[in-house]
């Protein structure tokens, strides 16, 4: 129940009965890129990066490591993953700046047992910004959400105490599984995290559901190529991009 | 006055005292006449949980959650602590503790059984998906299936009420306060003020000791029944001449107030979760020593709530309001008098709604549609049970349901 007011009810009711035609539109092969517009309210952030902002301003190459679990990647395809689309994307928009990115799956594994392997990741890799995505395997697992916030939170500390600027993605939505994972209390809690350790938060739940709701994605269904997956990551990396450059506060400066 | 208030209290000059100085305001149902407004409560939150437990549409709007602290589980175990008091309370002081205990227990067989159906249910739709659903976006949460691979571990610690799919934690919850609840009348029978005491400290202590139930394959029940037994207590408590005793202070202005503000506070912020444009208004401060508001463990904020609800409720909802015998609350009233058999069946249509909407068509219509369908659904079974009771059961009934069925005060689950 993310979108707000009568307005967006409405729009989304609309955007429903047109679904069905969307959905049969996605039969046809895409010459355009997937319409998948994120409003503005879900790509904002009141917390900031600033050594991400530093290193952009002063010219210095920017080193940002990704730390996730299975959904930060496709099977056999990751370099149509968000976070490569999130590298191009930035590559793109700071045509000047060097973009070092890598990715670290830890699939399986809850926040907490990610933190023991955090400070070594970023010692290795002396990141400017780290980018955390979890929370997955512990709502699969139903760890006590209050231990999954100490963990997030412990998390985040040591990543800033290492010296890296830290942004956290939630789950993703998954209404297929709604039944049977319970997504709610990690979402809150992680919100809290982030609000704690003042750290923006990529809403990936709500920016999901509201594609699904929009009609730009039908995630309900039984497809089983990589192709629909794939083109949710494309979206989700440019609108990463969008988001830690709004969060670094760097989006009017460089584009202009 | 006919209601079991006096007898069962422990210090029947005091009580009888309070309530003849104040108008009651929850006042006891005489024996043998409904009290419906329970009934229409039971059968609200019945439609809001099955509401709730569907992809979010336009009907789950008019849910109260988005309004406020508390949603309809409060509600429901509020009146289910309330009614199963009422019932078995009478139970307890006409034939004794050993039948009462006896009945209860035969209860809670049935919530158990329903339980276990409804398992079965859920995992023919798990297996479906398992076997059908094969989009590599999901392939990590579609991990969560791995059970099905172990099902000789996985269907006995759901036997167990160990492992217990999403949407189905309450009627354990409910199984657990149940086999509680000889006890807790037992106990009421002595001092209810003292018992309602004691289930204000094991949820004190719950939250300074952090107690709670494992459960299969990791985790903790949803329901911390530690915590929420509070709100299953206090409605025994209600039931069993408390909510004459409050009556004064339900009906003080001041009381009034503290209510109107506090729903409105939480009013606004529940307005900045759906609204996240309007974030900026809440202090910093507040949001740190708020957050998270805990559904498992029962949160203060969210007992207080429904408190405010129910006192506002209480106020300006009289028991004899006409209209709770007006057509257009029957659908409401005849699904809180089944409610056993309407929750398992609200349950089981958000399976089949979300099957629907996998299956057939999405869309917000379609949505708005599946919870229209399964609300009209639950009526129609309510009104069929009812049919049965009261005509083709009737001379059965005659027969066997003499006092202490929980389908006096509109059953108790």
């Amino acid at each position: 129940m993310r979108p707000g007011s009568g307005a967006v009810l409405a729009l989304s009711l609309l955007a429903g009965l047109a679904a069905t035609g969307l959905a049969r539109a996605e039969d046809a092969p895409q010459a355009t890129p997937q319409a998948c517009e994120v409003p503005a309210y879900l790509l904002g952030t009141d917390s900031v990066l600033p050594k991400v902002t530093d290193a952009v301003k002063n010219g210095r190459p920017l080193t940002i490591l990704v730390v996730g679990s299975r959904s930060s990647t496709i099977a056999a395809s990751a370099d149509s993953a968000y976070p490569a689309k999130l590298q191009a994307a930035l590559k793109e928009k700071l045509p000047s700046i060097q973009i070092n990115l890598s990715v670290e799956l830890q699939p399986g594994k809850t926040a907490e047992e990610t933190d023991t392997t955090l400070v070594k990741l970023v010692e290795a890799k002396r990141p400017t910004l780290v980018i955390w995505q979890t929370g997955t395997v512990d709502a699969m697992r139903s760890v006590d959400p209050d231990d999954f916030r100490g963990a997030v939170g412990d998390g985040i500390a040591a990543l800033q105490n290492a010296g890296a600027d830290v942004v956290l993605i939630n789950l993703q939505y998954s209404p297929r599984t709604e039944t049977m994972i319970s997504v709610p209390p990690y979402l809150d809690n992680m919100r809290v995290a982030a609000q704690q350790h003042n750290v923006p938060l990529f809403d990936r739940f709500a920016i999901m559901r509201h594609w699904n709701d929009a009609g730009d994605f039908d995630l309900f269904s039984t497809v089983h190529g990589p192709d629909m997956a794939k083109r949710v990551h494309a979206c989700l990396g440019r609108a990463l991009s969008k988001f830690v450059l709004d969060a670094a506060r760097l989006d009017q400066a460089q584009q202009n | 006055m006919s209601s079991i208030a006096d007898p069962v209290a422990a210090t029947p000059l005091s009580d009888s005292k309070a309530a003849a100085a104040a108008a009651p305001a929850i006042a006891l149902p005489v024996a043998g006449e409904r009290e419906l407004r329970l009934d229409l409560f039971r059968g609200m939150a019945l439609w809001l949980i099955f509401v709730d437990h569907l992809p979010a549409n336009i009907l789950t709007w008019f849910t109260i959650r988005n309004y406020g602290f508390s949603d309809a589980t409060e509600i429901f175990i509020f009146i289910s602590g309330y009614t199963a008091a009422f019932v078995y309370g009478r139970a307890m002081l006409q034939a004794g503790f050993v039948v009462a205990t006896a009945r209860i227990l035969r209860r809670v067989w049935q919530i158990y059984v329903a339980h276990v159906f409804l398992f079965t249910i859920f995992l023919a739709e798990i297996s479906y998906v398992a076997t059908r659903f094969e989009n590599p976006l999901y392939s990590e949460e579609m991990g969560i299936m791995d059970f099905l691979k172990q099902p000789d571990v996985t269907i006995v610690q759901a036997l167990l009420l160990r492992f217990r799919p999403v949407n189905m934690d309450v009627l354990p919850l409910y199984i657990v306060l149940m086999l509680f609840l000889p006890i807790i009348l037992w106990l009421m029978k002595w001092r209810p003020d003292v018992t309602l005491g004691l289930s204000v400290l094991v949820y004190a202590l719950t939250w300074q000791f952090d107690w709670y139930l494992t459960a299969y394959p990791g985790g903790f029940w949803i329901f911390n029944p530690f915590a929420w037994q509070l709100l299953f207590v206090f409605g025994a408590w209600c039931a069993l001449g408390g909510a004459v005793r409050m009556s004064r202070i339900l009906s003080s202005p001041v009381t009034l107030w503290i209510c109107v503000t506090y729903l409105l506070f939480s009013f606004f912020v529940t307005l900045t979760w759906h609204i996240p444009q309007l974030s900026f208004l809440m202090p910093k401060r507040l949001e740190q020593w708020m957050y998270p508001i805990t559904k498992t463990d029962l949160d203060v904020l969210r007992f207080a709530h429904f408190l405010a609800l129910a006192a506002l409720t209480v106020r300006f909802l009289p028991k004899d309001w006409s209209g709770l015998k007006s057509p257009w609350l029957r659908p409401l009233i005849l699904c809180g008098q089944h409610s056993l058999e309407i929750f398992c069946l609200g349950i089981f249509l958000a399976f089949a709604g979300h099957f629907v909407l996998a299956e057939v068509a999405g869309g917000a219509f379609m949505h708005a549609l599946v919870s229209l369908f399964g609300i009209l659904i639950m009526w129609g079974v309510a009104w069929v049970i009812s049919w049965y009771k009261h005509s083709a059961d009737k001379d059965a009934s005659k027969t066997k349901r003499t006092g202490g069925n929980a389908d006096m005060a509109g059953g108790s689950v």
